[in-house]
């Protein structure tokens, strides 16, 4: 009865969940969708707690409670800016929660196995599960005091404990890499480590060694040899994620964090196989899909497979770049002004550089002026501008731009020609004219914004030097750029007095 | 460096190379400024507004010439003013060194340094320096205001209660820079403005003029203006006769003839015939502005306004420019002074003559006792010569469709092969594991796949948020920790609690940064 009611409530969450991701397809429904996330969770959290296995109430809710609160807190305080950290930072809790639960799981075994052999029961039927075999050997009382999750696995059969352990072992093994992973990813988000690639002396072939250390660690665990091979499974996974994205440069963020979402959800749909539950194994692929398909879009928008992202840095070039010829010319605030001033369409390209100068409000002041001039004013957004996947839709919301002028690259691309003034503003990668002209260019065949397309282009930038990817951009060197140097937000709030 | 302009000495030539306005800017490029007196007279500027633009007027030509390091004048120098020139001394002006050799011999001798301002090439670069441009302008809009004060008509037309006027019908040939400076005018005027020229690519510059381009209907090859930095070239005989053919035709309807064909180098051509003359209504005006090169009429008098029998007036002036000296002279010394800040690149009044330059080198006929002229072609192509248009090749109804057809099949094949290879991935596994595992694998597939199908929709704006709230979701992981917490071993207990807390964390947070972030995107 009371497990029938928890099974009813966690279908209705599974529904709820789907609709919730369904339902970001647009602005609108999205709103609502949290609403279902939101409901979908409470109503799992809390059939689990009414149904069958629960216990320690108190503990539970108390934890539910702090961390609550704690998330709350978390949740009003970052900046959007900060986005980034703060998702890499909550993917390496669920990993580590991964780790615990299988942890649990491991223990749980244990404590079985050896409460069997302390009751001086031995060759059990291997279809038997402990606790029948107990009961047939006249010890039924043996797992009296054995409660929930731990009474499940002492009704397991050895089947079905071999399988346990396949599935606790996946779970760990993908937690501990997501954990890590994230709090190096946080990190380089974060600016508190050095967003450079950086490898060990052997690079992947360390990985690599790491990866079949554990796949032997697991045909070992597998035949009983204790838990040791677990913990040193667990110490590899830890390695693994974090020499994995030590490896992968800054510029490639929004594919890691993307695949560390997939991940989050792997750990979890494992961890569900463990447990025997439904609701965990549906929600898991849910995230873990969704992940992958964040990443699948990442990698065509840079033209790169995803293993080339994974193994981290550029690929290899097959010749010498093309040479650029020409000068960069630079533009004063006057200039500009009086550019914008003229123009009757307006594209701004925005990019990370923008959200490291927090020049988002700036820009969109700009906005609001110059679509009060009645211009014709809107974004174009490259699928990986930023460090996060939609980063720059995010701040340009939350700095009021409405939604409706910020259009994808898909959407605007053939507009350009037509374009009087572009301003491009802390980006660069994704608006090389190389990738479309130079085919030994690194970034060859990326898909980029043909800004140069426009009438006249304004690069926003602080210096004369190369990007994030070190790529020199032949854009800067066009006879229709103008470089407009010097820190976004100072140059863009100089130019709004001057424009009305 | 001290610059020099002397009293143009050409009977009634009114410009000057040195406004006050431009020799306040050549002395922010550090050179010192002289001019003779009374230089700036007939242009409208005195004495005095050079004295308090800090020029020194000095009385005669020859303490000018002494004391100058740089002469710079309008009309080509004159063989007495050649004779002041010596070595390290320069001279700017027009030169024509192609029609004034014993000039330039002449200067060769003095050691003397000559940079010709029409041979300025064109390229976009130097076109501050264009001077032969700013004339063509000025002498562009003069023809039609001359032409306007011979005509005895209205250029627009108008209904009037006195009755109705028609307009002037006027016919530009050439659509150099002097041609589409009078469509421009005439136009403006209210004139229904004809332009020809034999280059076809300026039929766009002369439509955006609004003038209406004269279509001539010919198969051979079409001239092409980038070969020749811009300028026209000679033409075919059998070209030039469909043309005059065309002339003919118009000249009977045809008002104002305002003529301005020149080629490089050569006498100006004749294109419009006394037979032409004759045909036109009596009281129509020939402008010639080829005049000083022969003329394109028939007709034309250098310096003449000449009445043919018929009646038409053919004015065959060659000062226009002249005839509008203070715009003409504000224009001149701009392209002058340009010039010179070409020549004294760090501003500190130190003439640095580049010969690698492309403009000073092309502009230079005389230098260091040598003839320098003719240059050698600029490194720049004054006009980017046309590509040729890529053709997309159409596709047949048939090919798309064939096309159409491989493209389903193969997507066909693909998702056949990989339900079948999936397929037999799962049996594979369902012959294995216990059944217990089968049904949750069940569950975890259909799960992935409706995934893929959801996730698909979401719009790219989102993305951030659909990482947000799929953090949140994964939290879902509680309900393990939550399931075991009911165990009864204290480890199993603390790693339960530890995972609830930190899902607790990101159930609430992953939700609310969602909320946050859905909350901000606005309409307009």
């Amino acid at each position: 009865m009371e497990y029938g009611f928890t099974t009813a409530a966690y279908v209705v969450s599974a529904v709820l969940f789907i609709l919730s991701l369904g339902g970001l397809s647009g602005q609108e429904s999205a709103k609502r969708a949290v609403w279902y996330g939101i409901v979908g969770m409470a109503l799992a959290v809390a059939a689990t707690l009414y149904g069958p296995g629960a216990g320690n109430w108190g503990v539970s809710l108390a934890m539910i409670v702090i961390g609550g609160a704690i998330g709350w807190v978390v949740a009003q305080r970052v900046q959007m800016t900060e986005m980034p950290q703060l998702v890499a930072a909550m993917h390496s809790l669920v990993g580590l929660a991964a780790v615990f639960i299988g942890f649990n799981a491991e223990i749980e075994m244990w404590r079985i196995a050896s409460t069997l052999s302390g009751a001086g029961i031995a060759g059990c039927d291997p279809l038997m599960s402990a606790i029948d075999c107990a009961a047939t050997l006249g010890q039924p009382n043996l797992f009296a005091d054995f409660h929930g999750f731990a009474l499940k696995v002492a009704q397991k059969t050895l089947p079905e404990l071999s399988v346990l352990k396949i599935e606790v072992f996946l779970g760990v093994f993908i937690g501990a890499v997501t954990f890590t992973g994230s709090v190096v990813a946080y990190g380089k988000l974060a600016g508190k480590i050095d967003g450079k690639a950086t490898k060990l002396p052997g690079g992947h072939l360390l990985n690599a060694g790491a990866a079949i250390g554990s796949l032997l660690l697991l045909v070992l665990y597998f035949n009983g040899a204790g838990s040791w091979t677990l913990i040193l499974m667990t110490l590899l996974a830890l390695f693994i994620g974090y020499h994995l994205i030590m490896g992968i440069g800054g510029a490639d963020m929004p594919v890691v964090v993307s695949m560390l979402n997939s991940y989050s959800g792997w750990a979890a749909a494992a961890i569900g196989f463990s447990l025997s539950n439904d609701l965990l194994i549906v929600t898991g692929a849910l995230v873990g899909s969704s992940g992958a398909i964040l990443s699948y879009i990442m990698c065509k928008a840079m033209n790169r497979s995803f293993v080339s992202v994974i193994l981290g840095g550029f690929g290899g070039t097959t010749g010498p770049a093309m040479e650029i010829t020409g000068e960069q010319v630079a533009i004063d605030t006057d200039g500009v002004a009086s550019a914008l001033k003229e123009a009757d369409s307006v594209i701004i390209v925005p990019g990370y550089g923008m959200a490291v100068a927090q020049a988002q409000a700036a820009v969109s002041e700009l906005t609001r002026k110059l679509r009060a001039a009645g211009k014709t004013v809107r974004f174009a957004i490259h699928p990986v501008a930023g460090r996060l996947p939609g980063h720059m839709n995010v701040l340009l919301a939350e700095a009021k731009v409405p939604y409706d002028i910020v259009l994808e690259m898909d959407e605007i691309n053939e507009d350009f020609p037509e374009t009087d003034v572009v301003i491009v503003i802390g980006s660069n990668d994704i608006v090389n004219p190389a990738a479309q002209d130079d085919p030994n260019s690194p970034i060859a065949g990326m898909p980029v914004l043909e800004v140069w397309k426009a009438k006249l282009v304004i690069v926003s930038k602080r210096g004369q030097g190369t990007g994030y990817s070190g790529i020199e951009n032949p854009l800067f060197f066009k006879e229709n750029t103008r470089m407009f140097y010097g820190d976004a937000k100072k140059s863009v709030s100089e130019l709004l007095p001057l424009i009305d | 460096m001290k610059i020099g302009t002397p009293k143009e000495l050409y009977p009634g030539e009114a410009r000057v190379a040195m406004t006050p306005d431009s020799a306040l800017q050549l002395q922010k490029l550090g050179h010192s400024c002289l001019i003779e007196a009374g230089a700036g007279k007939a242009a409208g500027f005195s004495d005095d507004a050079y004295r308090a633009a800090g020029v020194s007027v000095v009385e005669t030509a020859e303490a000018l010439y002494a004391g100058s390091d740089i002469i710079a004048k309008v009309r080509p120098p004159e063989t007495a003013e050649v004779a002041r020139l010596a070595a390290g001394k320069t001279l700017i002006s027009f030169f024509y060194p192609a029609q004034n050799k014993g000039l330039l011999e002449q200067a060769k001798e003095t050691g003397a340094s000559v940079i010709a301002m029409d041979m300025v090439p064109r390229i976009s670069r130097a076109q501050k320096m264009d001077a032969l441009s700013s004339m063509a302008n000025i002498a562009g809009y003069r023809a039609v205001i001359e032409a306007g004060n011979n005509f005895g008509r209205f250029f627009t037309g108008q209904v009037t209660a006195a009755g109705k006027v028609p307009p002037a019908k006027v016919l530009v040939i050439g659509a150099g820079v002097a041609g589409l400076a009078a469509i421009g005018t005439a136009t403006s005027l209210g004139a229904i403005t004809y332009a020809f020229d034999v280059r076809p690519e300026v039929a766009e510059q002369i439509e955006s003029m609004g003038a209406e381009f004269v279509f001539l209907d010919f198969d051979g090859p079409a001239q092409d203006g980038a070969a020749t930095g811009g300028y026209a070239a000679p033409s075919s005989p059998e070209f030039r006769e469909k043309q005059l053919a065309k002339f003919r035709e118009l000249a009977p309807q045809i008002d104002i003839v305002i003529t301005t064909a020149l080629i490089p180098g050569r006498d100006a051509p004749k294109l419009w015939l006394a037979d032409m003359v004759a045909m036109m209504k009596p009281g129509s005006v020939i402008i010639d502005l080829a005049a000083e090169r022969g003329g394109n009429c028939d007709l034309t008098v250098p310096d003449q306004r000449v009445v043919s029998d018929s009646g038409v007036i053919v004015i065959g002036y060659t000062d226009f420019p002249s005839r509008m000296a203070a715009q003409a002279s504000t224009l001149y010394s701009t392209n002058i002074r340009h010039m010179m800040s070409d020549l004294t690149p760090a501003k500190d009044g130190a003439v640095v003559h580049n010969m690698e330059d492309d403009v000073i080198r092309g502009a230079t006929v005389t230098h260091e006792g040598a003839i320098t002229f003719p240059p050698p072609p600029p490194k720049i192509q004054a006009i980017a010569a046309a590509k040729p248009k890529e053709k997309v090749k159409e596709l047949t109804p048939e090919e798309k469709r064939a096309r159409e057809i491989a493209a389903f099949k193969a997507q066909t094949r693909s998702q056949v092969m990989m339900l079948a290879g999936g397929g037999a991935l799962i049996l594979l596994a369902g012959l294995y594991a216990p059944a217990s595992f089968m049904s949750h694998f069940i569950v975890f597939v259909l799960s992935c796949f409706i995934g893929f199908q959801v996730i698909w929709n979401v719009s790219h704006s989102l993305h951030t948020p659909l990482m947000a709230i799929t953090n949140a979701i994964s939290s879902i992981i509680i309900l393990g920790a939550l399931m075991q917490i009911g165990s009864g071993n204290w480890l199993v207990i603390i790693l339960a609690a530890l995972s609830v807390l930190m899902a607790g964390i990101n159930i609430v947070g992953g939700f609310m940064v969602t909320r946050r972030m859905l909350a901000m995107f606005q309409k307009s």
